[in-house]
């Protein structure tokens, strides 16, 4: 029944930088011929800021200028007002991926109150009688390749190192030593490292590997900073072996991460809490600021 | 009618044996022989620019007989077919890629000798079960929340309450308490099920999640005892998986409907694929569990091959150590087992991270003693000794794969290993004393021969155990079997005994011991003399007695006689080990004694190559063939009694005292006495003592002495008096034929009558129907077989001095004739036609045969004219016989029959009669006549005997032949 419209990108992972050429075909299948008035495809792509619930009585003054940031919008005519003929129709299309003036083709990334998204829209415009065709499509955009020095980092947690400690006393011992291969990290490569429970008194439950984003949206003036987790990753179930190196080991999730971002109107940045939880529901945690980065 | 006299034809047996005897030809070996083996040459019609021999072409040569083998290789194969029909180039590029391929088939894939987890999985499924109820708890609420909660600041225990919230809401979350072993089976199996249809009904995130939630259990360790069984269930799931998902992007891999071969290299994997696959290891690698996380992504660990040549090589290692941060000890050693049972299906020439698995859990090990897993044990009320137990399937997998196709770098390999292994142990050993268990693995899993080799080492570390946890008689068990079935070295072997069977001796318990001495008894009899068979055969004993312990193992005492019997063969020195007899006697409970006997006969019949009259042997021997024999019973069954009667026989046949003919004698005297409830050995006797008076007859040249005649009277008053007490009427007809000939050589004439006289009589005796194998025959033709040959004997039968002329001959005919036949039956006719030929050989000057040194009825009557005629008045009652039956035979349903007989009877008469006489020769006319008159003679038969009279005719003194020829018409069928 009826048509209908589909964008196929060439790639299969979707995946472009700036200055290729996004490709790939419009179909539209149809059991009869297709009078139109003409189809059209747009790209866009823009920076979606939120203010999170807790921040918005406080930064009501922001408010306006917490509108859409377009990075890119660009349109072009596929076909003329006229008919199609019946059956499938291809049409190919290229797009260059160019921004104009000192815009940056930001990397994609779904965060909570940041969102970068790029999409491709396909408009079929046709008569009063039969209702417009639309079909979206997201792609995602890498962004070009960063510069990486590697940060290793060694760490050791004991109950002197602790902050945030109300009853010091009633702390067990133990003693946890590890390391970071390094806090500056490719996004496509694990976030890795080891962590040795030297020693503990009380039976260790669980250890585990927390990333969390932090967004900060506003500018100098004023701004709202939330840090919200991604993901939580056990390394390790229940009371491990003493003085056998764990691994450290997470692999970054697409689309929730990008390369670390700083902006005037908004950053994305990047932690990892080590959370060890010991038996008696203590809670330990140690936390790393990470820099990401594309290679 | 009137009688009719028989005239025997006069014959001079020498003169026709002369013409009549075959023409003896050489025989020609040339060129065909049936069983000459057949040469095998390389034909030169085919192409021989083939590298390799796979095609090996051949043909038989010099044989007309198509062998099956040769006519295979002969071009046929579908090898050489193809390679002749391709031309060498392209054939010697396809016989490499072939032969390539399976050379990367040998390295990647694991050959047929390694053990596979299959067979393994039942063994574990039957061993770790429990009564105690399980449960089964799953979350089915999605994971996705987790992605987006928001609030790092939220505290773990709030956070998994809004977790349990939302479950809740979602209302999936299933618990299933007080299950049944049974249906925790059943719940399983259906969630393997459910797995499957989501994946087919394309909800491949529901099936993701199965997966994860089944993973997840592997992590509860309640009800320990049951966790085995439980990680086979759920690892099945995952092959499911692993399996599905595989398949699934292998399939997505299809380009132009060409799948790609089982070696493909990932540049040929298409990016669509390739995103599909990425997207299911993004999507392992976000499970928040470690469990879940580190199964799934090892059941589908095969797939990293659509990504990357080296994703498996550096996905094992990473793996490998992603489990060390699983704390339980036994749920580690299991996620090591299946890691292993993954890798080595995909990548087993990755042999590092098999060994680091291990090394790893050689590190952990110490947890076991941990606080953790000791309040678990006692919350649960399991003893260490069971829970070490729990470890065994896992290390004993480990170590089977690790030690699979070790010894290939045996050298460093495993002296590495050895090395960490016993700086491991011996660390251990002096605080803990656990290792035991690992020690057994090891020497459960490796090779034979690398156990043995080193032996002495093992032992060391044996000794060094603590008695508490693993027991110690199941270490010494384990090494035993290694060295059963591998030598250790040379020097060590004495050595080695001592110290095993230093504390084997040791053990209280009679079970543990007898377990232990069992397998090491076979070591003994490998390489040490019996002296030490006897030191350890005399210590089991010593063991086995007290409060009748030997009563709980008799099959591994069973065992044993059989492992001194298998390797020592030689019965002279087996029965010199003091200890064996004695042995036996501990096997009180008669069906295992009997079955000891029966294995100790079968060796020796088997082994014992010359005959013997070693009185060790004999004595030993005879006494347990005696208790073989005393077993019988009425209730034994006849397979039984055959079964034990020819491992008798056998045994008798082997005993020889040589010239010793006396003492021969009298052992088949005792073995009579103590053999008497099994026939078969009754007969074997009367045979062997039959054999032995023909065998002294053989030593005195036919001469006996006083002393040899007397010996030869003994053994067939021996016979004599056995042969009654069978049951067989048709042996015992046999048997006084056979001892009466024997008598008959042996000159002892009044014994020969005795047993003549004897078969006589039993022929009314001889039933209509015997029994043979078990089912009910006719006897007939049993008896007139016998009767034939009986017949024959009868020929050189002397007359007895103080009886009638022909006693034998007159009174068998009387028995013949009061036998009641069967009413439709031409036995008799048939019978008394075969003692017209014995009268008819009876009449001649000389008889055809004779027995040495004793004058037959030729001699003794020297043909008196009185004797004559007697054998002519008894020819002349048979023909009357045989005449009556003929006529009682010419109503319409027997004329068949008749037509028969008759033929046969003009046979008779053709072959032994005097056909000058008118009288026969008129009777063979009406004979011939007869049997055509209804035209049921074959004609092929009578052309062929009037040819045979027209032949006959020729010889000389043969022309009233010729007359005959022209009195007997030819009835053509129409």
């Amino acid at each position: 029944m009826g048509t209908a419209l589909d964008i196929k990108i060439k790639r299969a992972n979707k995946v472009y930088r700036c200055g290729e050429i996004l490709s790939g075909v419009v179909v539209i299948t149809s059991k009869d011929t297709v009078q139109h008035q003409g189809i059209s495809l747009t790209m866009e792509g823009s920076v979606n800021l939120q203010l999170s619930a807790k921040s918005v009585g406080v930064f009501e003054a922001f408010y306006n200028s917490v509108k859409p940031i377009q990075i890119i919008n660009s349109t072009i005519e596929m076909v003329k007002p006229g008919k199609l003929p019946s059956g499938k129709t291809e049409i190919p299309f290229e797009f260059p991926l160019h921004v104009k003036g000192n815009k940056v083709l930001y990397e994609t990334y779904h965060g909570v109150f940041v969102n970068i998204q790029y999409t491709l829209r396909c408009d079929m415009r046709r008569s009063l009688l039969a209702k417009d065709l639309t079909k979206t499509c997201e792609f995602i955009v890498h962004s070009l390749k960063g510069k990486l020095t590697p940060s290793p980092v060694d760490f050791t947690i004991t109950p002197e190192t602790l902050q945030n400690v109300k009853e010091r006393a009633s702390l067990p011992k133990f003693l946890i030593r590890g390391h970071l291969s390094s806090t500056n990290c490719v996004i496509t490569q694990p976030l890795t490292g080891e962590l040795v429970v030297e020693s503990a008194e009380a039976a260790v439950k669980s250890i585990e590997l927390q990333l969390v984003r932090v967004e900060t949206c506003g500018c100098a003036e004023g701004y709202a900073r939330d840090a919200t987790e991604i993901q939580n990753i056990q390394i390790a179930d229940g009371d491990v072996c003493r003085g056998l190196p764990i691994p450290i080991y997470m692999v970054f999730p697409r689309l929730f991460t990008c390369p670390t971002l700083e902006t005037t109107n908004f950053k994305v940045e990047f932690e990892v809490n080590i959370v060890v939880l010991l038996h008696d529901d203590h809670l330990i945690t140690e936390n790393f600021p990470l820099k990401l980065c594309r290679m | 009618m009137a009688a009719f006299p028989w005239h025997a034809r006069s014959r001079n047996y020498v003169s026709e044996s002369d013409v009549y005897k075959l023409e003896s030809v050489p025989l020609d070996f040339g060129d065909y022989h049936p069983l000459k083996p057949i040469t095998v040459t390389e034909s030169k019609t085919k192409k021989m620019s083939r590298k390799g021999s796979t095609s090996s072409t051949s043909s038989s040569s010099s044989s007309s007989m198509m062998d099956p083998l040769s006519s295979v290789l002969d071009g046929t194969d579908p090898l050489s077919l193809f390679a002749a029909a391709a031309d060498p180039l392209t054939a010697t590029a396809s016989m490499d890629g072939i032969r390539k391929k399976r050379d990367k088939d040998d390295n990647s894939a694991v050959g047929s000798d390694f053990e596979q987890w299959s067979s393994k999985r039942s063994e574990i499924l039957s061993r770790y079960t429990t009564t105690e109820k399980l449960s089964i708890n799953l979350y089915m609420g999605s994971e996705k929340g987790k992605t987006t909660t928001s609030g790092s600041a939220v505290s773990e225990k709030v956070r998994t309450r809004l977790e349990e919230l939302d479950d809740l809401e979602e209302g999936s979350q299933k618990e299933l308490l007080n299950l049944t072993q049974q249906d925790y089976m059943n719940r399983i199996e259906e969630l393997n099920q459910s797995l499957k249809d989501a994946w087919s009904s394309d909800q491949k995130v529901k099936a993701l999640k199965i997966v994860i939630q089944c993973s997840k259990l592997l992590s509860d360790t309640t009800v320990i005892q049951f966790y085995p069984s439980k990680f086979v269930l759920i690892t099945d799931i995952l092959d499911t998986f692993g399996k599905l998902v595989y398949e699934r992007i292998l399939s997505m891999c299809m380009d132009n409907r060409v799948s790609l071969s089982d070696n493909f290299s990932p540049e040929t994997v298409n990016d669509t694929a390739k995103e599909t696959c990425l997207n299911w290891f993004f999507k392992i690698a976000s499970i928040r569990e470690l469990i879940p996380r580190f199964y799934v992504e090892a059941a589908i660990l095969k797939c990293n091959k659509f990504l990357s040549k080296t994703g498996i090589l550096e996905c094992l290692p990473r793996l490998t150590s992603v489990i060390r941060g699983i704390g339980d000890p036994l749920v580690a050693v299991y996620a090591r087992a299946y890691l292993c049972r993954v890798g080595m299906e995909v990548a087993p020439q990755l042999k590092e991270s098999l060994n680091k698995n291990f090394f790893d859990f050689l590190l952990t090990f110490k947890q076991i003693h941990g606080d953790t897993v000791q309040n678990q044990l006692v919350v649960q009320c399991v003893e260490i000794p069971l829970y070490l137990t729990l470890y065994s399937p896992a290390i004993d997998w480990i170590l089977q794969c690790i030690a699979y196709r070790a010894p290939e770098n045996l050298t460093n390999f495993s002296e590495l290993f050895l090395q960490v292994l016993l700086t491991e142990m011996m660390e251990r050993c002096k605080k803990l004393g656990n290792n035991a268990l690992l020690l057994n693995s090891v020497m459960s899993a490796f090779r034979a021969e690398f156990i043995a080799a080193r032996s002495m080492d093992f032992i060391g570390m044996i000794k060094e155990c603590d008695e508490s946890g693993f027991p110690k008689h199941l270490l010494f068990r384990s090494l035993g079997l290694n060295l059963a079935l591998a030598d250790p070295p040379e020097n060590d072997h004495l050595q080695i005994l001592n110290e095993a069977w230093k504390v084997i001796t040791k053990l209280k318990n009679p079970q543990d011991y007898i377990n232990c001495a069992e397998v090491w008894v076979e070591y003994t009899c490998r390489h040490f003399t019996k002296r030490e068979v006897n030191t350890v055969l005399a210590d089991v004993i010593k063991h086995m007695t007290p409060d009748r312990a030997f009563e709980d193992a008799y099959p591994q005492l069973q065992s044993i006689i059989q492992k001194v019997i298998t390797y020592i063969n030689d019965f002279s020195l087996l029965f010199s080990v003091e200890k064996f007899l004695p042995f036996l006697d501990m096997f009180q409970k008669e069906s295992v004694r009997v079955e000891v006997c029966k294995c100790i006969m079968e060796s020796f019949i088997k082994h014992q190559q010359e005959s013997t009259k070693d009185p060790v042997i004999l004595n030993a021997l005879l006494h347990i063939c005696k208790t073989m024999h005393d077993s019988v019973n009425a209730l034994t069954l006849e397979d039984e009694k055959r079964l034990l009667a020819a491992l008798i026989n056998g045994f008798i046949k082997m005993v020889s005292f040589g010239r010793d003919f006396e003492q021969q004698l009298s052992f088949y005297v005792e073995a009579r006495s103590m053999f008497c409830n099994l026939e078969p050995v009754l007969v074997q006797l009367i045979h062997s003592v039959n054999q032995l008076a023909m065998e002294t007859r053989k030593v005195m040249r036919g001469n006996h002495s006083r002393k040899t005649a007397a010996f030869v009277r003994a053994c067939v008053a021996f016979c004599f008096i056995t042969i009654p007490s069978l049951s067989s009427i048709f042996t015992r007809l046999n048997l006084y034929l056979h001892s009466g000939q024997v008598a008959l050589a042996n000159q002892c004439l009044s014994q020969a009558d005795a047993f003549f006289k004897a078969a006589v009589s039993l022929v009314p005796e001889v039933p209509k129907m015997i029994s043979v194998d078990g089912k009910m025959r006719p006897s007939d033709a049993f008896l007139l077989e016998f009767l034939c040959n009986f017949f024959s004997t009868l020929l050189v039968v002397p007359d007895h001095p103080e009886q009638g002329v022909l006693f034998l001959v007159r009174g068998l005919l009387n028995v013949i004739q009061d036998y009641t036949w069967e009413d439709n039956s031409d036995d008799k006719v048939r019978i008394y036609t075969n003692v017209l030929h014995l009268l008819s050989a009876m009449t001649q000057e000389t008889y055809i045969y004779h027995v040495d040194k004793v004058d037959s009825n030729d001699t003794l009557y020297g043909g008196d004219s009185k004797f004559l005629a007697e054998i002519s008045k008894l020819c002349e009652t048979v023909i009357a016989q045989i005449l009556d039956h003929l006529k009682t035979l010419g109503k319409e349903e027997t004329l068949k029959r008749q037509s028969q007989l008759a033929l046969c009877f003009f046979n008779t008469i053709l072959a032994h009669g005097d056909l000058r006489n008118n009288k026969l020769n008129q009777l063979s006319v009406n004979l011939w006549n007869l049997a055509q008159k209804h035209g049921f003679a074959d004609t092929k038969t009578m052309v062929k005997t009037l040819e045979y009279i027209k032949r006959r005719s020729k010889q000389p003194d043969m022309s009233h032949f010729t007359d005959l020829a022209l009195r007997l018409p030819l009835q053509s069928r129409t």
